[in-house]
């Protein structure tokens, strides 16, 4: 629980901390809630020469709305989100993370950038559609949800760039629902299904599910998306497809759950969420 | 008669008086607040890691990545030639007298017991085995420098099954045994061959009680600081007083120069009763640099060494008859107690086989205990240490039997009741149970919570998929440890005694400072020691200053552990005082010309029986005893009186538990709706420090059931080594206990009172273990072994419904 020795700077402006990061090279790394980093250096899985701390940066933090569309900082700790019930599966999702204290810490941005599939927002956001926006020496770009997360902890972010803030589109006349299976409270899911549902009468016009863990990124169920599209929406008929909530998908077994067990559960919470979002229970 | 003679007759009467009756009571019985939280809740509280010394150096360990492995070599060149780094030690440099302790020799039994080294002698024999020690002037530096020190492991074949280890061709972990069997212990009365001839039905089950480790929340630590041929330890432990002797044998250090402080401890369960590498070597190196050296454990290490508990395959079998009458009882208990054995290691399993009879009749009993080394940490004893897995194996098996003879589980716990005894009880193997009212016990859970109710809920749930159960457990089990008679090195082979200390010194203004031999680590002895000491000398608690867990005051000690606080270090106070009670009569009696025999405690004041008018209040009482110009002829002076207390017997608690869960039939996932503990500890000193004893405890107990679990892969990789992995449950996986208590008194001490602080973790394993097969039977599932993880019990569950017997 000792980390490696690192330098520590905390600059005060975007372009400064872009430069830090640039200067910094290969061994440098943003710090933002440090809730996932630091106990990775603490445990020495990690040990990055340099931390360029966001904390002191200026405009990273808040929640907007745009046009009907969210515009989230980077820096926002999950505890905003969680009560900022106007955001909907986000606030539902963020309430989920660990206990208080690392809501407190966390932020929304670290979450993303960090791209552990096993946690809670990243398959929101590709449930949502939603996407980040990224600033480097190169200047700003937006990343789709879906072209963000490439492997294990691995994101489409440059090493030199800083993601800046979180988009989702408006999602006004979505049902929602969130189920994330865990043995304690605190505990990253084991798994999690996010579903997103836009009804007409009973009639599903649009439908997106998230998976959580149930692979080295977050996923979408596209076959369960496919069997409701356009489809009648009841007990039955989402039952039927959420059995497909694990097509296609091979989780890696881990101490707390085998693969079968992990597709057993994204297809129990598939038809939980979708009940949810369908307001059905 | 002479004075003499008078005042001797009168001292006996007068400690007669607080030995037989209960105190003129004010104090005891009362919830009173803790002494300690104020310190504690506001950050006063001084723990080893807020002691820091001018000098002071880092200890960091080398540990072993490898599980079983020859020592090819140790290069510390790098890791000396960094800055602040001020030595680096390996096995060979350190001249330490002796291995480290093992203290259970039983008559007659070989106990194949290796040496124990503080750093590893040729070969490691766990992950984390500790191969180097680096002492430097900065704790991240030693770290870094830590990780410079290169050792070349040659790797040898793992075992970590403790089935396998017994079998022929397994790895041998020590070579010079030719085995990794450690012992063969047997336990046993009555006739077992007629018991189970005798029986209808016989019921067999093989329970395992995995690996869980104490986890306190603060990690262990320890100062040491060796100067002017003295040596000072600050350690995070329970035994300061026992650690003593040890660190004075194997550095080879005259007793009386070394002092040893627990000072606030922040948790033990069991797991910081231990003699400990780190301690020895840290100590070690003070001497060896003339600076003080510390060490803090991270919480990496905890998990990986500190000891661990349980670790058990049952095989448990009873006879009964189809009335539910049990003949026969045999339990064979196969312990995994790692790679060495520490303080108490392979003695741990034994400790079952006390209480093998529970709370029943069964007129033959018999327990084996084969231990076996594997290359895990060892075990030693966490919380209950061996009466959890008694309690775990009998309630468990008692419910499994009610499902074979189709019986009620209450009814057939009725049935084999030991009926109401107050004066002793002899169960077939010569335990004498002190005293016990189970079906009292029983009958008030009941009171708190109607199982036909909770039935009728259970089938409403069924149609929505949750599935409601309910669990019990009756129990009693043996603590306050110890008589030395009994568990001795001529009796059960403890190389020790089992006695406690107090001394109670009333300074010249009256304020008071009991000294106590106990040492605590969150329990509260503060407040409850406060409280029976006040009562006898007619003061309130805050005037009672409780000092403990420092070697240099007071008498010596043997400490905390195995619920015996009270029941023997509380009956010592409570003599120590009635001392000093005794010697204040007599002075009262002399100054106001009364017969001591008629001086009694009344609202503050030692006054004469009949005159509530003529008495002296104890700080008059101490004005005279330090400046004695009117004291009895040849009384000493002074106020100031001291008791070794070694109990008859050991004391048994008793208790019944119900627990309510929900069980997510699709997810497997538990949910506990409800839990409810009588427990009967005797008459409460304070009501509030047991309901915070019985609620930690069944944390405990259901954290272990539900949750907790040290886990090591193949190879010997200990998969759970940090909080992420290994489950320790929080408040929000638990309900709100409902705690309740029967009161029945001891015959053992005078304030008639049982240890309570394992209670509910014995109690609470088995209570959720049979709720939750009680949940699963409609689902075909009829038995399940803990942990109860969510993928365990969906597993169950389609096995149950492919037809495949769980
Ligand atoms: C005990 C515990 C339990 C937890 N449980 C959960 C859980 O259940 N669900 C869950 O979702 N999470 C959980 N977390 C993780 C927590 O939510 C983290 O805080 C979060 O994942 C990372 O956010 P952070 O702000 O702490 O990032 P940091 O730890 O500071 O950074 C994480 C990574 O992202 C990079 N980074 C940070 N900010 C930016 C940025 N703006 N631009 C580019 N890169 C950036 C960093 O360089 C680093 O590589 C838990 C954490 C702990 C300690």
């Amino acid at each position: 629980m000792i980390p490696a020795e690192f330098d520590y700077t905390a600059p005060e402006s975007l372009d400064a901390a872009i430069k830090a990061l640039a200067d910094g090279g290969e061994d440098a790394k943003l710090l933002a809630g440090g809730h996932s980093l630091l106990p990775l250096m603490k445990l020495r899985l990690a040990a990055p020469a340099l931390l360029v701390d966001l904390r002191k940066v200026p405009g990273l933090h808040g929640i907007e709305r745009e046009d009907g569309s969210w515009r989230i900082g980077a820096m926002t700790p999950h505890t905003d989100l969680e009560h900022s019930p106007q955001l909907g599966i986000f606030a539902k999702a963020a309430g989920t993370i660990a206990d208080p204290q690392v809501r407190n810490r966390g932020t929304v941005g670290g979450s993303l950038a960090h791209g552990d599939p096993a946690s809670d927002l990243p398959a929101v956001l590709l449930a949502a559609d939603g996407s980040v926006t990224v600033q480097g020496p190169g200047g700003q770009r937006a990343i789709s949800a879906g072209e963000l997360f490439r492997d294990y902890m691995e994101t489409a972010i440059e090493p030199t760039e800083v993601l800046t803030e979180v988009r989702i589109p408006s999602l006004d006349g979505w049902g929602f629902g969130y189920e994330k299976f865990n043995r304690r409270s605190e505990d990253w899911a084991m798994v999690a299904v996010s579903a997103l549902v836009k009804q007409t009468g009973d009639i599903c016009e649009e439908v997106r599910v998230g998976l959580t863990n149930m692979g080295s990124v977050p996923l979408r169920a596209g076959a369960v998306e496919e069997a409701l599209r356009g489809k009648p929406l009841s007990a039955e008929s989402i039952a039927s497809a959420a059995e497909q909530a694990a097509e296609g998908t091979d989780p890696p077994a881990d101490l707390n759950a085998s693969t079968d067990y992990k597709r057993h559960l994204a297809r129990v919470l598939c038809r939980r969420a979708l009940g949810q979002a369908a307001g059905l229970t | 008669m002479s004075t003499g003679e008078a005042s001797t007759q009168a001292t006996r009467i007068a400690a007669e008086q607080t030995d037989a009756a209960p105190a003129p009571s004010n104090h005891v019985g009362q919830a009173l607040r803790r002494k300690e939280d104020p310190r504690l809740i506001t950050g006063k509280g001084t723990y080893v890691d807020d002691i820091n010394l001018t000098g002071q150096l880092w200890a960091a360990w080398v540990r072993s990545p490898e599980a079983h492995a020859k020592i090819v070599s140790i290069d510390t060149s790098q890791a000396k030639a960094r800055d602040g780094v001020r030595a680096v030690y390996t096995h060979e440099d350190l001249d330490i007298e002796a291995s480290l302790p093992m203290a259970w020799v039983p008559p007659g039994i070989e106990v194949n017991t290796p040496d124990h080294w503080v750093l590893a002698k040729g070969e490691v024999k766990h992950v984390g085995d500790p191969v180097a020690l680096v002492v430097g002037d900065d704790r991240y530096e030693v770290f870094d420098a830590a990780e410079d020190v290169i050792v070349e492991y040659d790797p040898l074949p793992v075992v970590t099954d403790p089935e396998k280890a017994l079998e022929s061709d397994s790895p041998v972990i020590h070579e010079q045994f030719a085995t990794n069997k450690v012992s063969e212990w047997s336990l046993g009365g009555g006739d077992l061959e007629a018991g189970f001839a005798e029986a209808d039905v016989v019921v067999e089950r093989r329970i395992v009680n995995h690996r869980i480790a104490g986890a306190a929340i603060e990690p262990r630590g320890v100062l040491a600081d060796f100067r002017a041929d003295r040596l000072t330890v600050w350690s995070s432990t329970q035994i300061p007083h026992l650690l003593r002797p040890f660190l004075s044998m194997l550095l080879g250090i005259s007793e009386d120069r070394v002092r040893v402080i627990a000072p606030e401890v922040g948790g033990g369960f069991g797991s910081k009763l231990q003699v400990y590498a780190e301690e020895v070597g840290c100590a070690w190196a003070s001497r060896k640099l003339g600076r003080p050296v510390k060490w803090i454990e991270t919480r990496s290490e905890g998990m990986m060494v500190t000891h661990h508990g349980r670790d058990q395959i049952d095989t448990v079998r009873v006879g009964a008859k189809r009335d539910g009458t049990i003949t026969a009882w045999h339990s064979k208990i196969l312990a995994d107690i790692g790679a060495y054995q520490m303080f108490f290691t392979p003695m741990i399993p034994e400790l079952s086989a006390f209480v093998m009879c529970g709370v029943y009749k069964t007129p033959a009993v018999q327990t084996d205990v084969v231990n076996v080394m594997t290359n895990k940490f060892p075990t030693d004893a966490i919380r209950g240490a061996g009466r959890p897995e008694a309690t775990h194996m009998i309630e468990v098996t008692m419910d499994q039997l009610a499902q074979e003879l189709d019986m009620d589980p209450l009814e057939l716990r009725r049935k084999n009741f030991i009926p109401p005894f107050s004066e002793g009880h002899e169960t077939p193997i010569g335990v004498v149970y002190d005293s016990g009212n189970y079906e009292l016990a029983l009958n008030k859970l009941l009171e708190h919570i109607d199982p036909a109710k909770v039935r009728q809920e259970a089938a409403e749930l069924r149609e929505r998929g949750i599935y409601r159960g309910i669990g019990f457990c009756t129990y009693t089990e043996i603590c306050g440890n110890a008589p030395s008679r009994i568990v001795g090195p001529s009796g059960f082979g403890v190389q020790g005694g089992g006695w406690e200390s107090a001394a109670v010194r009333v300074h010249a203004s009256g304020a008071v400072t009991l000294y106590t031999g106990t040492s605590p680590h969150g329990q509260g002895h503060e407040t409850g020691f406060a409280q029976i000491v006040a009562d006898r000398l007619g003061i309130d608690p805050a005037q009672v200053d409780v000092i403990h867990g420092d070697t240099q005051a007071g008498p010596w000690g043997l400490d905390t552990y195995g619920s015996r606080t009270l029941a023997v270090g509380g009956e010592a106070a409570a003599r120590a005082a009635g001392k000093v009670a005794a010697k204040a009569r007599e002075i009262v009696a002399h100054q106001l010309e009364a017969d001591p025999a008629d001086i009694e405690l009344r609202e503050g004041r030692f006054s004469v029986r009949g005159s509530p008018d003529k008495g002296m209040t104890l700080s008059e009482v101490a004005g005279a005893a330090y400046a004695p110009e009117n004291i009895p002829e040849g009384m000493e002076p002074g106020l100031d009186e001291q008791s070794f207390y070694d109990p008859e017997n050991f004391v048994f608690p008793f208790g019944a538990h119900a627990c309510v869960v929900d069980v997510d039939a699709e997810t497997g996932k538990i949910d506990v709706v409800r839990y409810v503990a009588v427990d009967d500890c005797g008459p409460a000193i304070n009501p509030m420090l047991i309901d915070g004893q019985v609620h930690g405890g069944i944390v405990h107990g259901v954290g272990q059931a539900l949750y907790e679990r040290i886990h090591y892969d193949q190879d010997g990789q200990l998969v759970t080594g940090s909080f992420v992995d290994y489950a320790l449950p929080t408040a929000a996986e638990m309900p709100s206990f409902e705690t309740d208590r029967t009161e029945t008194p001891s015959p053992v001490n005078s304030l008639r009172v049982k240890g309570v602080g394992e209670a509910g973790t014995i109690a609470a394993s088995p209570t959720v273990t049979n709720a939750v097969i009680d949940a699963l039977r409609p689902l075909g599932v009829t038995f399940i072994n803990m942990p109860l993880s969510p993928m365990r019990v969906w597993e169950a569950i389609q096995e149950a419904k492919g037809g495949v017997a769980a």
